[in-house]
């Protein structure tokens, strides 16, 4: 197996490592907001059900997480057992969204109350202040976080190869099952490298961006 | 008639009863400052009148309207949006919003109204109109003394200035009742003038204001009347003659001379 021959089945699935990561961040980071908001909500029970699942989600691995809703629909509803990737995202969805709102809920629990207040006294409705105030104070706050967490992803996505999802580290080692080449395995770091490097430099441009204001 | 007027107000948190029955009342144009050792609850009051706390008892009225009484429903939250309007706020610390230039800062508010006005009449807000917002907040800068530094962000303002932009939002919604709470506390002494001389030029223009401060000189020379609060009451109140210069409780008096001797 050629170089180029190897290259064009890695980026192949490297499309599916794309697809999960896009997929995951487009969910996810909407998802994450709704989280944080029912677990800083003033009714109670809400709240602890809240909490309650971003413990369960936080305290169980990923890769389980991707097996129990890969498998579980079709051992207790006979539902045929085709749809790999929707099931990876779906996990993967869930997992992030609840990463992602103890993010955002420490960052709007860090904005000074008195935002809040000058806000209030100028006659603002809550959603007002929120989204003309406290949004984009909230976002410069939480950019470092998140970017930990979405480059943490790219690399999570290669848990996607336990349910026979064929993404990048899977298709490695398909190649090493096949041709008995090691090296396209090791070789995959370098997409990796060059994804999470693009998007180091994505992040450093927009906290340049926000770094015009103080707090 | 009286601008506000303030009955029975009582207020606590948890166990503490920081507000035991405050009543006053405040006439159109006129200055009131609120003095008193930290904890007597002037913040407090402050906060009441302008929405921020709930009093659990008393009423509040502006120009004859009953604005609270905690007798009765507070009203939905546009009303309360609307009674606020009647107030003005400066804080303590600024509170400007960071991500906004001076000008910005003013103007939000005032196109946020605006445009809500407009869409209750089923339109849009006019360019005009939010011409006209700009060119209001222009002014008002330029009354606190601010027109260099309209496109400043509040980082790259002194504290002084920064108070000063607080100022013209606060203005920008053309309150009955200017209120503010210890306006130059965060100040670097030097700054504090400039912030007192911009209220002072408040009280030439007529604005009706209530300010809580601990600068005797500044309430001595600029304000009609004083409060003087001591453990959620009104200890004491008059012109500024009557209260400083022959205070008639002695808890006035031992405060006053607290303050002398600092």
């Amino acid at each position: 197996m050629s170089f180029w021959e190897v290259n064009r089945q890695l980026l192949d699935g490297f499309g599916d490592t794309c697809l999960l990561f896009f997929a995951t961040l487009v969910f996810s980071l909407p998802l994450g907001l709704v989280v944080c908001f029912g677990s800083m909500s003033r009714f109670a029970p809400l709240r602890w059900l809240t909490r309650t699942f971003v413990w369960i989600i936080r305290g169980t691995p990923l890769m389980l997480q991707v097996i129990i809703v890969f498998y579980v629909p079709g051992l207790a509803f006979g539902i045929p057992l085709d749809a790999r990737m929707p099931a990876v995202i779906v996990a993967f969805v869930i997992n992030y969204a609840a990463y992602f709102s103890e993010i955002y809920r420490g960052g709007i629990q860090s904005i000074p109350k008195g935002q809040k207040e000058a806000g209030q006294v100028l006659g603002m409705t809550d959603s007002q202040i929120f989204f003309k105030v406290t949004l984009l104070q909230v976002v410069k706050r939480v950019l470092a976080p998140m970017s930990n967490e979405i480059i943490t992803l790219v690399k999570d996505t290669s848990l996607a190869r336990v349910i026979a999802v064929v993404e990048l580290t899977k298709s490695a080692q398909d190649i090493v099952a096949q041709w008995g080449l090691l090296w396209p395995l090791f070789y995959t770091g370098v997409f990796y490298l060059a994804f999470c490097g693009i998007l180091t430099l994505l992040f450093g441009a927009a906290e340049k961006k926000l770094a015009y204001f103080g707090g | 008639m009286a601008v506000l007027k303030v009955e029975g107000l009582e207020k606590s948190f948890g166990k503490t009863q920081v507000l035991r029955g405050i009543g006053f009342a405040l006439e159109k144009g006129e200055v009131l400052s609120i003095i008193g050792s930290s904890g007597s609850g002037k913040t407090t009051l402050l906060r009441c009148l302008n929405f921020l706390e709930t009093a659990d008892r008393g009423r509040i009225e502006v120009n004859g309207e009953t604005l609270f009484d905690a007798g009765q429903n507070a009203g939905s939250a546009a009303d309360i949006r609307r009674k606020r309007l009647h107030f003005g706020l400066v804080f303590q610390s600024f509170n400007l919003f960071p991500q906004y230039t001076a000008l910005e800062n003013v103007t939000l508010a005032m196109d946020l109204h605006t445009k809500e006005a407009a869409k209750q009449e089923k339109r849009r807000a006019s360019k005009a109109e939010l011409q006209a917002n700009r060119a209001r907040a222009k002014e008002l800068l330029a009354r606190v003394g601010l027109e260099n530094k309209m496109d400043h962000y509040p980082c790259q303002l002194s504290g002084g200035q920064q108070q000063r932009v607080a100022i013209a939002r606060a203005l920008a919604l053309e309150p009955d009742i200017l209120c503010f709470d210890e306006p130059t506390s965060a100040l670097d002494p030097e700054l504090t003038g400039e912030v007192l001389r911009v209220i002072r030029e408040l009280k030439n223009a007529s604005t009706t204001m209530i300010v809580v401060t601990h600068e005797m000189e500044f309430a001595r020379n600029v304000s009609d009347r004083v409060i003087f609060m001591a453990d959620g009451v009104i200890e004491e109140q008059g012109t500024p003659e009557e209260v400083f210069g022959a205070p008639k409780s002695a808890k006035t008096r031992a405060f006053l001379q607290a303050g002398q001797e600092m």
